[in-house]
């Protein structure tokens, strides 16, 4: 089975307080570290486990530039057994559609029989997987939690839903979908395993290489554009309460009991 | 000397002259003997490289101290007595049974130097050894079958029980010696009888009270007791050691040079392959243990060493909470591992994978390198080397708990654990008065002394306040010293420890980089893991003290003073981090600290205090990761402290602290008892004023 | 801006989901004239009771009946929408789990723009609207253009908008099925089989009155026993935050939020929760919410009633000691 993965870097957000910069153009990036975006990394470790069942090989595929080769590297170091970075001057300010517009044109040179994209990232917005199955005419499924490959034509795999839930559908090949984390255990990458891929050569495809009129994507050809980060205005929010532990517990428990939290 | 007795060189049964059998049985016997040596060894030859032939003169010290003179066996007392009296016994024994086997080819046989008056003291000595013998056999016997000491126990999952084979081995040791009392009684009865002198005998020994019991017995008998008692003494004499090599008395053979070829160097880790430097690494094919055959052949050696006596077992803290890991059991089932792949007969069994298998992925995350294990061995069988081998595969494969590959990656991107940005990594400083000054060392500020705080109590809410009566105390000894801040990464102690060693070099270079361009001339460290990690992992970089070793010079030069504990009631005990006792032997300092506050009343916790400390359940990455257990390793210690009867427990690690005050909390124990650190000890107690 | 407005909405069991009115809240942010059309697919009687309940609400509400709709596919769902919309219409869909399947594939099928999980509007100028997102957790927001003057497809963050309740409208069931099944039921490539339903656990937290709730904050799961305890002094059931679920600490069934369990408790006491929108979104009929955590900038703090800056291993067991003291 031939798998491509789109992955994309995003900053790790779990330890670090995200700030806005000065004028409100960008966050402040001068402490942020990146990596691969969580969900993508998930979708990577379901692709190789996918091919070490069936065969075939894991391509894994950003839009960007030659700071995004990192993840791709990261990747492969996983396990994935090509990467390719889609890296022009006019893709910059690409909006979803942009993005999978670019990678449509990838996609269309190979014949992939499974797209992955990872469900969402914490500077994204989901969309990525369903607009390229749509451009792509192919069947999506988002946010699957359980892939189960039943034969070359088709999969059942299971999407994540409210309560807990998990919806089941069978899906014929070629598809599109999007990863939730939770699908698998990635397995860890090491600095060896990095080191080992740090020469490698990634291939970069350009606007002229996929054959991407220059002003279909990039900030010319996006209809939804980033104007500006801003830290959003408070609203009241709790009121807070201060004093000795002695005393915030003594007010807690008033509250407690006019509420009806105490039984 | 007329015989009274025709000896079995000369004897003739059914016309066949014995001599023939024995020959033949011990030529058969040592044939088989060598096939299975050379079947054990095979692996060996094919083994990762471990050299163990350097500083000659203290093995051979150690061997005798240890292998010869059984120096740990007594940390067992009863079992360990009798060991030692087996051992001995056999000593003595071994020379009687060579002679005796080559008795049989040659009569009168002597070996040389035995023809004199050594020959006969030899003969009352051996005398009373196999008597002693019997009774150590006995005495075992006894143990194995009517006391049954829990930890000889197979729990279920690990096999049968192993008794079968101890008591076996046992008879056959009782076999030889009977059989030998019965052959020199036959003949010492039938020289009575003849009116001839019998070579001198022990009293009361089982050679004495056979030949006295004989002594009525017609000489035709005693010639058949004499023939049959020899071949029954060669028989079993072949039959066991061809028995030897099969299982856990394989140590009979391999326990000397296990103990000649020990590791020499206290808590350090092998390399990930000896004989190739770090710069090399890259160029490895594969890290680590993955299969049985990546072991080096002395961890190979110590497998088939392993005499399953349980002590490993017995101390080691995961096993006591329910881990999934027994020390003993990774000997055994590698030895069984290695023996049925290497079969006396027919084929080898098909390569199942090793992990997975033989080790379990749980058992091999489980261990927290305490050490204890490894302190308790009689026979320096290595497991913590062993274990960061296999871990070292699994890193390499991938194969990483998810809850731990969080804080490596951390660890990776920012230098710690936990993902803390590396700018706030001097943050715990802000908190200090006025008066003490952390100076954050770069080319123009300079110190004597570099403290290193590592990730821990750089990051942490409640271990920062250890860095600051760290800062505190250092400031009021009046040295001279400062920290490396932002520059500073993780010591990667525990990086290294669980297998990740290229992530481990890096932090090492780094922090190598910082420490070496500050110009510093001493380290010191509040953490016993850092203290390791500087002093065993890292090369080049200055002397670095534990700062319990840094107090007591303090204090006895007078640069500290203490003033009198406050209650005088309250009972103080101290736990011995096991990177600080087992891995380092700092035992004394830390306990002079203590005591060196005026009115102080400490207790030891008797059983498990010094080198028999019980784990606080493990630091660095362990912190982390999520074991299957049925107690938390705190909570035990908090117990041995409570039946110490102590109401503040006293650590002197960041790790330790953190297990300790959450087992007290998990144990409902707040209130009754708390945890201190040494450091935090110190600056309640020192008099600041002039 | 004369575009015409749809919202599709979200039903079950013959009830429209919350997101539905809120839709309405979202539509006239968007234009304050527009006439709000909403979208509904599903079958017979159920269906029938979900357009009853909107046409107060909604100008029209066009419903898509099929035995195949009973559970919505959104694979057959997109293709059947793009035969009924018109190509330059604004169409907001509730961004959960249903409209992120179908959303996206919608904006390009219908050749529009696409504008996920917008929070607020903020007006339209030149065909292009000012919308508010959130990133990285919440922790910042952004504005974003989007430039609708050929269509758009919005989906909506549930809870942004406050349900417009006034049913103000005096709409018309508009029957599109025929319109939609024409050339026969699309979306074949997709199957739905089944829904596997999570294990239930011992406690139903949807039915709870008092929830106490952990979060990351507890750090390990050796301190849930805190939590128990709590609970047990308070009387409360215990729920919890995802990543509780994802380390394995408690069962799936007690999992508050988006991806898990919708609770209408009447106290609700968030512990060491930062409050990500996909777990607030958990919490329904407006309980009064506490909140402890050491993060005096925790998204949950503005969701909260109360809120107490602490570290919940400290404060609780206080509190559960005193709670326990009250009690005698």
């Amino acid at each position: 089975m031939e798998i491509l993965v789109c992955i994309k870097r995003a900053p790790d957000t779990s330890e670090n307080e995200i700030e806005v910069n000065r004028d409100g153009t960008d966050i402040e990036r001068d402490d942020l570290v990146y990596s691969v975006n969580e969900w993508d990394n998930y979708a990577v470790e379901e692709a190789i486990q996918i091919r070490d069942k069936m065969g075939g090989s894991v391509t894994v595929v950003t839009v960007g530039d030659e700071d995004d080769e990192e993840v791709i590297r990261r990747e492969m170091a996983m396990g994935a057994d090509h990467g390719i970075l889609l890296s022009d001057e006019t893709f910059k300010g690409s909006d979803g559609r942009g993005i999978s517009a670019i990678l449509k044109a990838e996609v269309e040179k190979k014949n992939y029989d499974l797209i992955l994209t990872g469900a969402q990232a914490d500077d994204g917005a989901g969309q990525v997987g369903g607009i390229l199955a749509a451009m792509l005419d192919w069947p999506y499924a988002s946010l699957v939690n359980f892939i189960d490959v039943i034969d070359d034509k088709k999969i059942k795999v299971g999407r994540e839903i409210a309560g807990g839930n998990q919806e089941m559908h069978e899906i014929d090949l070629p598809c599109v979908l999007s990863i939730q984390t939770g699908i698998n255990e990635p397995r860890y990458v090491g600095i060896r395993g990095i080191r080992k891929v740090a020469s490698l050569e990634i291939p970069v495809h350009t606007a002229g290489d996929l054959g991407i009129a220059p002003e279909s994507v990039g900030e010319s050809g996006a209809r939804t554009k980033r104007l500006d980060y801003f830290v959003p205005e408070l609203g009241e929010g709790a009121e807070i309460l201060e004093g000795s532990t002695e005393e915030i517990i003594d007010k807690l428990l008033e509250f407690l009991k006019a509420k009806g939290g105490i039984k | 000397m007329d015989a009274a007795l025709i000896s079995p060189a000369k004897a003739t049964v059914l016309g066949i002259p014995t001599v023939i059998f024995s020959l033949l049985i011990p030529l058969v016997g040592i044939g088989i003997f060598t096939y299975i040596i050379a079947l054990r060894l095979k692996p060996l030859v094919k083994a990762s490289p471990d050299p163990r032939l350097d500083r000659l003169p203290g093995r051979f010290l150690k061997m005798l101290k240890y292998a010869v003179g059984q120096y740990r066996h007594p940390r067992y007392k009863d079992a360990g007595i009798i060991h030692i009296l087996l051992f001995a016994g056999f000593m003595i024994l071994s020379l009687r049974s060579t002679t005796l086997v080559l008795l049989g080819i040659s009569d009168g046989y002597l070996l040389p130097g035995m023809d004199g008056i050594l020959g006969h003291i030899y003969a009352i000595l051996k005398d009373f050894a196999g008597t002693f013998v019997l009774g150590a056999c006995l005495a075992a016997m006894y143990r194995r079958i009517i006391i049954k000491p829990e930890r000889y126990a197979v729990p279920a999952k690990y096999g049968k029980e192993h008794t079968w084979e101890a008591l076996l081995v046992l008879m056959l040791i009782m076999g030889l010696v009977t059989c030998d009392m019965v052959f020199e009684g036959s003949l010492a009865a039938a020289q009575i009888q003849s009116g001839l002198k019998p070579e001198i005998m022990g009293p009361m020994t089982g050679t004495w009270l056979a030949a006295h019991t004989l002594r009525f017995v017609p000489v035709d008998l005693l010639q058949n007791l004499h023939l049959g008692a020899y071949f029954s003494h060669e028989l079993i004499f072949f039959f066991f050691l061809c028995f030897l090599p099969l299982g856990k008395h394989f140590h009979v053979i391999t326990s000397l040079p296990n103990v000649f070829l020990m590791k020499l160097d206290k808590g350090t880790i092998k390399p990930v392959q000896w004989g190739v430097d770090d710069d090399q690494l890259d160029e490895l094919e594969s890290f680590g243990v993955k299969k049985f055959e990546d072991f080096t052949w002395k961890h190979m050696l110590d497998f088939y060493s392993c005499a399953d006596c349980g002590r490993c077992s017995d101390n080691c803290p995961a096993n006591a909470v329910g881990r999934p890991l027994s020390p003993r059991f990774i000997s055994i089932k590698c030895r069984d591992y290695s023996f049925m792949s290497n079969p006396l007969k027919g084929k080898p069994v098909d390569g199942r994978p090793f992990i997975g298998n033989v080790l379990e992925e749980d058992e091999v995350w489980s261990c927290t390198t305490c050490g204890a294990c490894e302190e308790e061995c009689p026979l320096f069988i290595e497991y913590i080397d062993k274990i960061v081998d296999v871990r070292r595969g699994l890193v390499d494969d991938g194969v990483v708990p998810q809850s731990l590959q969080k804080p490596l990656n951390a660890l990776e991107k920012r230098g710690n654990p936990y993902g803390k940005m590396e700018k706030k990594r001097a943050d715990w400083t802000k908190d200090l008065p006025e008066d003490v000054t952390v100076k954050i060392l770069k080319k123009k500020e300079t110190a004597d002394t570099l403290y290193f705080v590592d990730s821990i109590t750089s990051y942490d809410d409640r271990i920062q306040e250890i860095g600051r009566a760290a800062a505190r105390v250092l400031t009021a000894a009046g040295i001279d010293f400062g920290i490396l801040g932002p520059a500073e990464r993780d010591s990667g102690h525990e990086v290294r420890r669980f297998g990740e060693e290229m992530l481990f070099q890096e932090l090492r270079d780094r922090n190598t980089d910082a420490i070496v361009k500050t110009g510093v001339d001493h380290i010191v460290t509040a953490d016993p893991h850092t203290f390791n990690a500087l002093k065993h992992d890292y090369k080049d970089v200055p002397p670095v003290a534990h700062i319990s070793q840094t107090l007591i010079q303090c204090i006895q030069s007078g640069k500290l003073r203490l003033k009198p504990v406050e209650d005088p009631n309250k009972i103080y005990t101290y736990h011995d981090p096991c990177y600080l006792g087992r891995h380092n032997n700092l035992y004394d300092d830390p306990r002079a600290v203590i005591d060196a506050i005026p009115g102080i009343h400490r207790v030891e916790m008797a059983a498990n205090c010094r080198d028999r400390s019980f784990c606080c359940g493990g630091g660095g990455l362990m912190l982390f990761y999520e074991p299957i257990e049925e107690k938390r390793m705190g909570q035990v210690r908090v117990e041995m402290a409570k039946a110490a009867g102590a109401d503040v427990m006293v650590t002197a690690c960041p790790f330790c602290m953190v297990n300790i005050e959450d087992a007290i909390k998990t144990s409902g124990l707040e209130g009754e008892m708390s945890a201190m650190d040494l450091v935090e000890l110190i600056d309640r107690y020192m008099i600041t004023e002039p | 801006m004369a575009q015409q407005v749809f919202a599709y909405i979200i039903h079950k069991e013959g009830v429209a989901d919350d997101t539905a009115l809120e839709m309405i809240a979202a539509a006239r942010k968007l234009d304050p004239d527009a006439s709000v059309a909403a979208v509904i697919a599903g079958a017979g009687a159920e269906l029938d009771a979900v357009c009853r309940e909107l046409v107060s609400s909604f100008s029209e509400v066009w419903k898509i009946d099929n035995e195949a709709l009973a559970y919505v596919n959104a694979e057959v769902l997109r293709r059947m929408l793009v035969r009924i919309l018109p190509k330059d219409g604004i169409v907001l869909v509730p961004h959960e789990h249903f409209g992120m399947d179908l959303a996206p594939g919608l904006s390009i099928m219908l050749d529009a723009a696409y504008l996920p999980d917008a929070v607020d509007f903020e007006g339209v100028e030149d065909g292009k609207l000012k919308a508010v997102r959130e990133e990285y957790t919440g922790q910042v927001s952004t504005h974003v253009h989007c430039d609708i003057s050929q269509g758009a497809v919005i989906t909506v963050r549930p809870g942004s908008f406050k349900a417009d309740e006034s049913k103000s409208a005096s709409g018309k069931i508009v029957d599109k099925t025929a319109e939609a099944m024409e050339g026969g039921l699309p979306g074949g490539a997709r199957r739905f089989l089944e829904v596997v339903e999570a294990e239930v656990g011992d406690v139903d937290i949807t039915k709870s009155d008092v929830l106490v709730s952990v979060g990351r904050g507890i750090e390990d799961e050796d301190n849930l026993e805190m939590i128990f305890d709590l609970a047990e002094a308070m009387g409360a059931d215990i729920s919890c935050s995802r990543p509780i679920v994802d380390a394995k600490w408690l069962e799936k069934s007690r999992q508050v939020g988006t991806s898990g369990q919708t609770v209408k408790p009447k106290v609700y006491m968030a512990l060491g929760i930062s409050g990500a929108f996909q777990h607030v979104g958990g919490i329904k009929g407006a309980p009064f919410i506490i909140a402890i955590n050491k993060n005096p900038k925790a998204p949950i703090f503005q969701a909260a009633d109360v809120g107490i800056v602490d570290d919940i291993l400290d404060f609780i067991p206080e509190l559960t000691d005193r709670i326990n003291e009250m009690k005698g």
